[in-house]
């Protein structure tokens, strides 16, 4: 018995969770027979794939120690050794919620697909299980290098996604996030190579441990600024967003909204805040203003959007301020709150696309002004679209509410001037998500193809059902999420505030150096 | 009297042109349809040669110091015969699928890669030259050899006139540092260069030389033979002109630039950043506009020189590695592409236009997959082996202290990701026209399932390649 504890305890189940997919997707490359029999295989192989997947992570969880900010789960394996950079894996409180977040989406993503995708359907499942172990393996990644590498993995997978199964200018998309994207990560890479030729190492721990001049630091946090802002996306590099998600299919916005954004956030507490933190401390005023501007300015092109993904895409760019803002304040509550807002937005903003996803499937369409009445034949849609608007909304009892507090309640301490900017985000969501409700749901039911849609279907509701219990669970008991990041936080704020107290008194004058260590 | 030189240091380009002799007979005396086996003779010879160079002397010079053997040149052989060997496979099975195979074919290739082992080895400008007109001679008749194809017999004037002119150029460079410098050997140019003061006639010779190679390599601004050459020369032999003198014309001009005038790197250094930088850029941006997928890969080979010759700005050990990692990687990622050019064809029918390959993806989705993959690496996205090529250089760039080269370069390679995604973007999100491209041939086939599978393989272990290149580009600095 102990052996075999030790030999479960010993495997690399980080690895094992990352690449899992990847071997489902081997099956399903290999699956031959007619067109149909490879579709209906390809699905099944992809769901019990990324089931079994999302099971073996909740291992990660249960195995996980609360109460220590110590990489857990590690793993290393050389990989480069010329360079010294590994192939090295780990979790701390910050990513390992990260990595049970997409893990719980993908398979929800191929039940989703199961019935709109009908072109290509062998391919696409493996787009999902390559993109599931691109988004564990960068959240899981304790090596820059390896880091970097997931990061702009998933841009393949992605590109497809929406290029091949998506619906109107797919294409221009497409390309809009491919090249965006690609355009930040290149100034990500750049820093990176600079950080490594002063500290020797890509690994995380070493890079956080290292410490960098306050002009190379500027630079350095511009370089991954340019990197994680397109990916929050922060306004106003922005714009990527709402076209991707009006062209992607609907497991794709899930994935969008769900995980991806996520990993500009994930970035700058992983990279920026840690590594750089004199330089966090200088752009502050940078990031709280872009995203005061992204948290009203978006909420209020959300109140006039006409295409329901377009109106939750700018709500995503809102949302996401919230968690800049929360990052950047840099004490206790507002990063658990950023964080926990970041985890709270994965789960409802891709119900949100679900819903979406389940009338467009009925009715084609994602112009607002077709639907209306739905609340009379379609009561259970009324009822998991409703949790998810209020949840987005950020209603007590409801995951959003925890996140937006604890962000506002953090930034007030800090500055209350921004807090109360931020706060008239909370308005003005509640406006555009009650509105978006009330066109689409009540009113009359008069339009004859709207009274022919029926309501969920047995699938729909697998689909929807445990990310109403995610919902609630987070929003009445947050505790079960606070605890596994609480000490990862506290210990990147106290390494943040030291680095700060102990800066050296004299601060070079700007331009002049800077242009001296570019050249 | 002069002692005999040794032999030993060259008997793999001995070996290989008594070889390429002996073919030759053998061409003339078997009658019919001898292509075939003369193809796969000379791709045993190119093998055998490699085991010679491998196997043979680890570091010499000989024949009056006109020579060179080291680590270096022994990996840049193995390199250009490994590029000349698959793109000769190639080569075989476009010419008996066209009804052109005649066994002269095999032999330009065979003395045309003895001209590049050459040039790898020439410690000598005089010898170099040699190297380079050998290996451009035959590479001139390679072009045009398509005789009846009225693009082809153009490519091969165009060519031969431009070439021409380059040599020009590369001679009159050479007497220029002959004169001013009083010797042709790389030993006795580098003390000269060393010790002597600056002379500003050897500096101008530096930069008729460096013009006279970058021609060769095809860099901007001597690149404008590149896509008319690419795109006239049939497919196959444009595989062979994008991979093997490409190697061997970089590993040469890093030799020549390193050894005999490492002491005026200052002097050349600017130069080769502005022919670096116009290359990746005009690469990446000429290229969007291109329709025939050949003059693509004309304007993204002259973008991968572009980044290649960052390697050589570096100038130092690491910047050797990154080049030599590069070429390997490009090499593969080349012939595999070059592959699947091949193998587009409608009804046997060839055709270029990157339109024709809309709807692939449901069609022949294999070779859809194959395609993607090796355009993703070239486009430098991990997981990728193209990405790591791409580090390795950035890494040298940055650590020399050339950020701005690095960020420059990285500008221009998500531009260059654009064309490489739009023929991605034609496979997989187009609907299929009408015309259907044929199931690839067998040999065509696995070069590019294997050229694709180790764009992974690569990425995934690039441990013992990288090591091979540190150890050939310590052999470079070492002597």
């Amino acid at each position: 018995m102990t052996a075999l504890s030790t030999f479960i305890d010993n495997l690399p189940i980080l690895t094992i969770v990352t690449f899992l997919p990847l071997v489902g997707a081997a099956f399903i490359l290999m699956t031959r027979g007619e067109a149909q029999v490879v579709a209906r295989q390809s699905r099944y192989v992809a769901l019990w794939t990324t089931l079994l997947t999302f099971l073996l992570s909740l291992v990660i969880w249960f195995q996980f120690e609360n109460g220590t900010a110590n990489f857990q789960f590690e793993e290393r394996l050389d990989w480069l050794p010329q360079y010294r950079i590994s192939y090295h894996m780990g979790v701390d409180g910050i990513s390992m919620l990260f990595v049970i977040l997409s893990t719980f989406l993908t398979p929800l993503c191929i039940l989703a697909s199961w019935d709109s995708i009908q072109k290509l359907v062998r391919e696409y499942m493996i787009a999902f299980l390559v993109l599931e172990t691109m988004m564990v393996g960068m959240f899981c990644a304790m090596d820059m290098v390896l880091f970097y590498v997931f990061f702009e993995g998933v841009l393949i997978p992605m590109f497809l996604i929406i290029g091949v199964w998506g619906g109107g200018r797919r294409v221009y998309s497409a390309f809009k996030f491919f090249l965006y994207t690609l355009t930040g990560s290149v100034l990500l890479l750049v820093a990176l190579l600079a950080m490594y030729f002063q500290v020797g190492s890509t690994d995380i721990p070493d890079l956080m441990a290292a410490k960098f001049s306050r002009d190379m630091q500027l630079w350095l946090w511009l370089g991954m600024f340019a990197s994680f802002a397109v990916k929050v996306p922060m306004w106003p590099v922005h714009t990527w967003l709402p076209d991707a998600h009006v062209d992607a299919p609907t497991a794709g916005s899930v994935i969008l909204a769900g995980v991806l954004l996520k990993m500009g956030g994930y970035g700058f507490l992983r990279f920026s805040v840690p590594m750089l933190p004199e330089a966090s401390e200088y752009f502050t005023p940078l990031v709280f203003g872009l995203s005061l501007v992204a948290v009203i300015y978006t909420s209020l092109v959300a109140l006039v959007q006409t295409d329901m993904k377009k109106l939750i895409a700018y709500s995503s760019v809102a949302h996401m301020g919230f968690v800049t803002i929360g990052i950047f304040a840099l004490n206790q509550q507002a990063v658990e709150g950023a964080i926990f807002q970041m985890l709270s937005h994965g789960v409802v903003s891709a119900a949100l696309f679900l819903c979406v996803g389940v009338v467009y499937d009925r009715l084609h369409t994602r112009d607002i002004d077709r639907y209306g009445g739905l609340v009379n034949n379609m009561p259970r849609y009324a009822f998991a679209f409703m949790v998810f608007m209020l949840a987005s909304v950020g209603l007590p009892g409801t995951s959003g509410f925890v996140g937006e507090f604890l962000v506002l309640t953090g930034t007030f301490q800090m500055n209350s001037s921004v807090a109360l900017l931020a706060a008239t985000g909370v308005v003005l969501g509640a406006a555009y998500m009650l509105y978006l409700y009330r066109r689409v749901v009540y009113g009359e039911l008069t339009k004859t193809d709207v009274k022919a849609m029926v309501d969920l279907e047995p699938r729909e509701i697998a689909i929807l059902a445990p990310i109403i219990v995610v919902v609630m669970w987070m929003g009445i008991y947050p505790m079960a999420f606070l605890d596994v990041m609480d000490a990862s936080v506290a210990h990147l704020l106290r390494n943040y505030h030291d680095a700060l107290a102990t800066r050296a008194a004299e601060i070079a004058p700007l331009g002049s150096s800077l242009l001296a260590w570019v050249w | 009297m002069t002692a005999i030189p040794a032999f030993a240091p060259a008997y793999p380009e001995i070996f290989m042109a008594l070889a390429a002799l002996a073919l030759l007979m053998l061409g003339v005396f078997r009658k019919n349809d001898s292509m075939t086996l003369v193809t796969w003779l000379s791709v045993l010879v190119m093998t055998a040669t490699a085991v010679l160079a491998v196997h043979g002397t680890d570091s010499a010079v000989t024949f009056n110091k006109l020579f060179v053997v080291n680590g270096f040149t022994v990996f840049a052989k193995v390199l250009t015969l490994l590029g000349a060997g698959l793109t000769l496979v190639l080569i075989n099975v476009w010419a008996q699928g066209e009804k052109v195979a005649r066994f002269e074919l095999p032999l330009l290739v065979l003395f045309s890669v003895l001209g590049m082992m050459l040039m790898i080895s020439a410690n000598d400008l005089i010898a170099l030259y040699l190297g380079v007109e050998l290996q451009s001679l035959s590479l001139y008749v390679l072009a045009a050899y398509h005789r009846d194809n009225q693009r082809a017999t153009e490519a091969g004037v165009k060519y031969f006139v431009l070439g021409a002119l380059a040599s020009g150029l590369l001679l009159y460079g050479s007497s220029l540092v002959y004169g001013f410098a009083g010797t042709t050997t790389f030993e006795g140019l580098a003390t000269a260069v060393k010790s002597g003061p600056d002379s500003i006639g050897v500096t101008i010779g530096i930069v008729f030389v460096i013009s006279g190679l970058a021609f060769k390599v095809s860099a901007v601004p001597f690149h404008m033979w590149t896509p008319d050459v690419y795109e006239g020369a049939p497919t196959p032999i444009t595989a062979f002109f994008s991979v093997a003198p490409k190697i061997a014309g970089l590993c040469l001009f890093l030799r020549a630039l390193v050894g005999p005038f490492a002491g005026m790197i200052e002097q050349w250094q600017q130069v080769i950043i502005v022919i670096a930088v116009l290359s990746m850029t005009w690469g990446a941006i000429a290229a969007i506009a291109q329709k025939s997928i050949k003059r693509l890969m004309a304007y993204s080979s002259i973008g991968h020189v572009g980044y290649a010759l960052i390697g050589l700005v570096v100038g130092n050990e690491e910047g050797a590695r990154g080049l030599l990692f590069y070429l390997l990687i490009y090499l593969f990622m080349n012939v595999g592409t070059f592959a699947v050019i091949m193998s587009m064809r409608v009804k046997g029918k060839y055709v270029e236009e990157i339109g024709d390959l809309a709807g692939l993806s449901r069609n022949n989705p294999g070779m859809a997959m194959a395609l993607a993959i090796l355009m993703f690496s070239m486009a430098g996205i991990p997981p990728m082996a193209g990405f790591l090529g791409k580090f390795y250089i950035f890494v040298a760039a940055v650590n020399a202290g050339f950020v701005a080269l690095a960020v420059v370069g990285l500008l221009a390679s998500v531009v260059g990701a654009f064309y490489y995604l739009r023929l991605i973007k034609i496979m997989y999100f187009d609907e299929p026209t009408a015309a259907i491209i044929d199931p690839p041939g067998l040999t065509t086939g696995i070069i590019m399932a294997v050229s694709s599978a180790l764009m992974l393989l690569f990425f995934i272990v690039p441990a013992p390649l990288v090591s091979g290149a540190e150890a050939a580009a310590r052999a470079l600095f070492l002597g």
